[in-house]
């Protein structure tokens, strides 16, 4: 069934009276993703894009039965919108806003606690481009002509490095099963290791294409758990080994600030976990080819 | 965003930190009349730059007159101040802090951070203060004691208390440690910190605990709540390039090399330059345009990394994804056309309607190089910069 999202994930759109809510929905729509309402306080009872709108998102799931959301909350209410979601119920939440404060994601993964882990919401992002499974739906802002559908799980943290593995990967005739950008923070919903577990347990995944770069433990973490507990294989990337030590690239968390976090570490210890590490980002898409052949061929 | 050493004291004292009685000063003149009315026989004048290692590259001097004071704040406003930390260019000195001098018998460390695995402010100490707290991981790191802080019910006081008989305090020491972490803490969520630094704490003479120095890093995401510390910002002590395309909300860093790059996306503007370092080139700069790349935001980041005079070529890379390579493509030749361009530019489209961006660049009559991969972009990068530099 891919991971986190199909054909009969019911989605809703917080922020979906917006101008990019707006846009971003009828993509989703055009695209077969099964959007059944929208959330904006003060707007309950308005019609956008054939679908109604809703005060609340426990309205909203009450009314719909909705099971996951997009929040494109401007970054000052965010972390409530992500809040909300997960308290009436939501089961996977993606959040595309850029800018939330690192220290209301300290306070919303403390949050997400408050649930016993059998209803805790599944956070992806913020600061990311979403979820894709090809062919069968999506939440976020990806172009999702780029992809095709097939077995391999693709996660990154960039959205647009995202595209260029999905099309190296489509140029060799490689689909994707479901790819997940996680998002350039430093505090996230979900992490490598989060996901790469998602991907294990799914039987539609064959083997996974992760996409790291320079800062934060996360990459490190995802490699020793994949060492201990995955059966699929692995390929990798990090991005960012031309980068300063010290200086912020763009991303929030992209900063080398401990050991282990900058790319040519990261390369390493993804090595010695048994991870095949692309040579460069033009190889992304032979990389997962040649693991691919090697598995076969074993 | 980093603010100065006298900001974050003040911060600390209105939170209820001791910290050394000081004033800033941007003359020699007022330097002197400011260890006059502190009085005493000892000042310590300090550089304010935004850097650490200020004391081993002689920012931070120790007085016994009004006349050395007056000296010492002669010899550092108006020059530039190089540390371990700031690059060869250094980082422009246009004040001074002087403060009277504290009888030190015993130097601590204290600091938050936003420690990213446990996803909490960390609080760590060690006993051992006066040192880079890197340094002191390295060689120490068993003295380094360490506790995330819950941030539904904030630091407790018997966190604070197990910390300051870990790090050997006693009698009204413990006491006073319980209130200064205190203080740091809800210092550090009221300026939505990401980072503050105690280093030294120390113990003075009297054995009383105070904050010898302080060092701070606020959220940029979060100034819009904060808006008596937005006001810190000391744009003078950020790189100019930066700034300006900052303030075009274009997230640009400058390097050292000589290939200019304008790229969507973090992740792949990285990759980009990862891949033209393979090809045996260096980039000039990160640059990250955004999402929707019109004709103006081309331009922009065109000014801003030509603003450089090293670049000799200018290497774009866009994946269009919800941007279409058309309307880029528009944006490329019109840039290149007002800026009257004359360093070769490359550039790579991929994603929607690339095949009419690619007719519109090949349209212009410019002498545009096009590729179709991310490696071949970086190769047409580094030999059109070969060929302009042979």
């Amino acid at each position: 069934m891919a991971i986190l999202i199909d054909e009969t994930t019911k989605v809703l759109v917080q922020g979906m009276s917006g101008r990019i809510g707006r846009f971003h929905a009828e993509e989703m729509i055009e695209h077969g993703t099964d959007v059944v309402a929208g959330v904006t306080p003060g707007k309950g009872g308005e019609t956008v894009l054939g679908r109604p709108v809703f005060d609340t998102v426990r309205a909203a799931v009450t009314a719909t039965g909705a099971e996951a959301s997009l929040i494109f909350v401007p970054p000052a209410a965010a972390a409530d919108a992500i809040m909300e979601a997960a308290d009436a119920g939501i089961r996977t939440a993606v959040c595309v806003t850029d800018g939330l404060p690192a220290q209301d994601m300290m306070e919303v993964k403390r949050f997400l606690l408050r649930y016993p882990e059998e209803r805790r919401m599944r956070l992806i992002g913020p600061n990311c481009a979403g979820v894709i499974s090809p062919g069968k739906g999506f939440l976020g802002i990806m172009p999702p002509h780029i992809y095709l559908s097939g077995r391999v799980g693709i996660v990154g943290r960039s959205g647009t490095l995202g595209y260029e593995a999905a099309s190296q990967m489509a140029a060799l005739g490689l689909g994707v099963s479901t790819s997940v950008g996680i998002g350039g923070d430093p505090i996230n919903g979900s992490s490598f290791r989060d996901v790469l577990a998602l991907f294990e347990a799914d039987p539609e995944t064959d083997a996974v294409l992760m996409i790291g770069e320079i800062g934060g433990p996360q990459e490190a973490d995802a490699a020793e758990w994949a060492r201990a507990h995955m059966t699929k294989p692995v390929a990798a990337y990090i991005a960012g080994l031309s980068a300063p030590k010290g200086r912020q690239m763009g991303h929030a968390g992209a900063i080398v600030s401990a050991f282990g976090e900058s790319a040519q570490e990261k390369v390493e210890i993804l090595t010695r976990a048994g991870i095949t590490v692309a040579p460069h980002p033009s190889a992304m898409g032979e990389t997962v080819a040649r693991m691919l052949d090697a598995r076969a061929a074993a | 965003m980093d603010i100065h050493e006298y900001q974050a004291k003040e911060i600390l004292r209105d939170a209820g930190v001791p910290v050394p009685r000081g004033g800033r000063a941007t003359t020699p003149e007022q330097a002197g009349h400011t260890a006059a009315a502190l009085g005493g026989a000892a000042w310590v004048v300090k550089a304010q730059v935004h850097s650490g290692g200020r004391g081993e590259a002689g920012g931070v001097t120790l007085c016994r007159s009004e006349a050395e004071v007056r000296e010492a704040a002669a010899g550092l406003i108006g020059t530039r101040l190089v540390t371990c930390q700031t690059g060869a260019a250094g980082k422009p000195v246009d004040s001074v802090w002087v403060e009277a001098a504290t009888e030190i018998a015993r130097e601590l460390y204290i600091g938050l951070v936003l420690d990213r695995t446990e996803e909490r402010a960390m609080l760590v100490a060690s006993a051992e203060g006066g040192m880079e707290i890197e340094e002191l991981a390295a060689r120490a790191p068993e003295a380094l004691h360490r506790r995330a802080i819950d941030p539904a019910t904030g630091l407790r006081d018997f966190e604070a208390r197990e910390l300051a008989f870990a790090l050997g305090l006693t009698g009204a020491q413990v006491a006073q440690m319980v209130a200064i972490l205190g203080a740091c803490y809800r210092a550090w969520r009221e300026s939505d910190a990401t980072m503050l630094e105690i280093n030294p704490l120390v113990v003075t003479g009297a054995g009383d605990l105070v904050a010898l120095d302080a060092k701070m890093s606020v959220d940029g995401n979060a100034l819009f709540r904060r808006p008596r510390i937005a006001e810190l910002r000391d744009a003078a002590q950020e790189d100019p390039r930066e700034r300006a395309a900052a303030d075009h909300g274009l997230a640009y860093v400058g390097l050292d090399g000589d290939i200019g790059c304008i790229i969507n996306g973090a992740g792949l503007a990285m990759a980009t330059m990862d891949m033209i370092q393979l090809a045996g080139g260096a980039p000039a700069n990160f640059l990250d345009i955004g999402g929707g790349a019109s004709p103006e935001r081309v331009a922009q980041a065109f000014r801003t990394v030509l603003a450089d005079p090293n670049v000799g070529v200018v290497l774009v890379n866009i994946f269009a994804g919800i941007n279409r390579c058309d309307w880029v493509a528009e944006g490329v030749v019109q840039a290149c056309r007002e800026l009257g361009l004359t360093q070769p530019v490359v550039v790579r489209l991929s994603g929607t309607n690339v095949e009419e961006g690619r007719r519109i660049l090949r349209a212009s009559g410019l002498p545009l190089v096009t590729a179709d991969t991310l490696a071949e972009a970086a190769e047409a990068a580094v030999a059109a910069r070969a060929q302009r530099a042979a």
